[in-house]
């Protein structure tokens, strides 16, 4: 732990390094984040269910569930910030049960993914939405790495120092978003 | 009659989608500072610092304040004297829209067809609604608005015997049901009345009223602060991270409907709101 109350991240992460983690932990994520959204895991899910290979191998990395604006000259990437994770719902167990450890974005799970989160050891990180600008100086290099013709929505192997993000769900059932309604809503 | 040339339509647009996803607007930024007063939550109130930083970073180094760009959403009022010349309207403002987001480093989100989800690279076309006025002016009103929150919205059909009570507890669903995932602090834009269609579009322009400020109608307005307060009761917070910041404000317009109808349409928006005008 950082002194800052910061978890230290560094992928790939191990069962152990999963399980340290809990629902709430403020963490700071270096080294490789892979970007895909919706259409990439679209393309992603045919070659999973058919067995083939992958264009990345997942096995202890971290997904970050973005689709950054394009980056001004002499910059590394635009804005790039989360976008909405239920939305990859349906292709989320797949990839944890491939050896996926972490996916990151903004807003609710669903409860088979909270289940695959527990039974393959795996973490869902929170980043904040709408803070793309912010969360663009933490990137420190991009390239593509596959699915270019999708545009902003090709897979991209970013290196990150520092990454800021909260633990939202962990691999012990812990829910950052229950728990924090919970905690501040008055009837 | 007055003329204006497309070209001026498109510089005009073009400036604003720019603007609109670099400097969030001041009322927005106000609405930041009320929140950091009032939440309770060290996760929210370290949200809300993080924001307002976005949106200095985002003004000060053109960088988009949000990756989502969003939709172009164009409201447009035109005199019934103005004739635009030297070209159409709309290609006007679709060129003005390419051009802003390709020189503006702005992000492509638009696909050409639902079905086949290819990207029309340059984020057109914008969705248009036009109204004409009185007059030899054309305002134009953009709002880039983001996909996550967008799919948050929703529409519903209540009985007149639903009421008041029924408009409000409906409010409220939409803002529970989007919860985390449309980035809140959110603001909600409704329609209540009209028909269909009607209350979708009154609920869009909604999000133009100044937030913070009154809603000219004191009935209505009374409707809107018991729901604002209700909203930040639930707990949501800054992000869902728990807190007393959900909403930062419930913007109503409303329309006269049929004798067996009570229309109601709720756009979420998040904090991440975008929007400018120009008056031309």
């Amino acid at each position: 732990m950082a002194l800052d109350g910061f978890k230290e991240v560094r992928p790939p992460l191990s069962d152990a390094d999963v399980e340290s983690l809990k629902a709430g932990d403020r963490v700071r994520i270096t080294g490789v984040l892979y970007t895909a959204r919706d259409a990439a895991h679209g393309r992603l899910l045919p070659l999973m269910d058919a067995g083939k290979p992958l264009p990345i191998d997942v096995r202890g990395q971290i997904i970050y569930y973005t689709g950054p604006s394009p980056a001004r000259p002499g910059h590394v990437v635009g804005s790039i910030g989360p976008t909405t994770g239920g939305r990859m719902d349906k292709f989320t167990p797949k990839l944890l049960a491939l050896g996926l450890k972490g996916t990151i974005g903004k807003g609710v799970r669903s409860q088979p993914v909270k289940d695959a989160l527990r039974k393959h050891k795996g973490v869902y990180f929170g980043a904040i939405g709408g803070a793309g600008a912010v969360l663009s100086a933490f990137v420190k290099k991009l390239e593509v790495v596959a699915y270019e013709d999708l545009g902003t929505e090709a897979i991209r192997r970013l290196e990150v120092e520092g990454f800021p993000a909260i633990v939202v769900n962990d691999c012990h059932g812990g829910d950052l978003y229950q728990d924090g309604m919970k905690q501040y809503a008055r009837e | 009659m007055r003329e204006i040339h497309a070209s001026a339509v498109v510089d005009g647009v073009k400036k604003l989608c720019m603007e609109a996803n670099y400097s969030i607007e001041a009322d927005v930024l106000r609405a930041f500072d009320r929140a950091l007063v009032a939440e309770r939550s060290p996760a929210g109130k370290h949200v809300l610092q993080i924001l307002k930083d976005n949106a200095e970073l985002a003004r000060t180094k053109k960088i988009p304040y949000c990756q989502d760009t969003g939709t172009v959403i164009c409201f447009v009022e035109l005199g019934q004297d103005v004739h635009v010349t030297g070209g159409g309207l709309a290609d006007a403002i679709n060129e003005g829209v390419r051009q802003g987001y390709t020189e503006g480093y702005l992000r492509a989100s638009i696909v050409r067809s639902p079905f086949d989800r290819v990207n029309t690279g340059d984020n057109t076309p914008a969705v248009l609604h036009l109204e004409v006025v009185p007059g030899v002016a054309m305002k134009i009103q953009v709002i880039a608005k983001g996909g996550g929150c967008e799919n948050r919205s929703k529409y519903k059909m209540l009985t007149p015997a639903e009421g008041v009570d029924g408009v409000k507890e409906w409010i409220l669903e939409c803002i529970k049901t989007a919860g985390p995932d449309a980035c809140p602090p959110l603001i909600a834009g409704v329609g209540v009345g009209g028909n269909f269609e009607k209350a979708a579009l009154l609920s869009k322009k909604a999000l133009f009223r100044e937030l913070g400020t009154p809603n000219p109608d004191p009935f209505v307005d009374a409707i809107e602060k018991d729901v604002l307060d209700r909203a930040n009761r639930l707990g949501i917070g800054p992000q869902g991270y728990g807190g007393d910041t959900t909403a930062f404000g419930i913007h109503i317009l409303t329309y006269p409907c049929h004798i067996t109808s009570l229309p109601v349409a709720v756009t979420i928006e998040c904090h991440a709101h975008r929007h400018k005008e120009v008056t031309l």
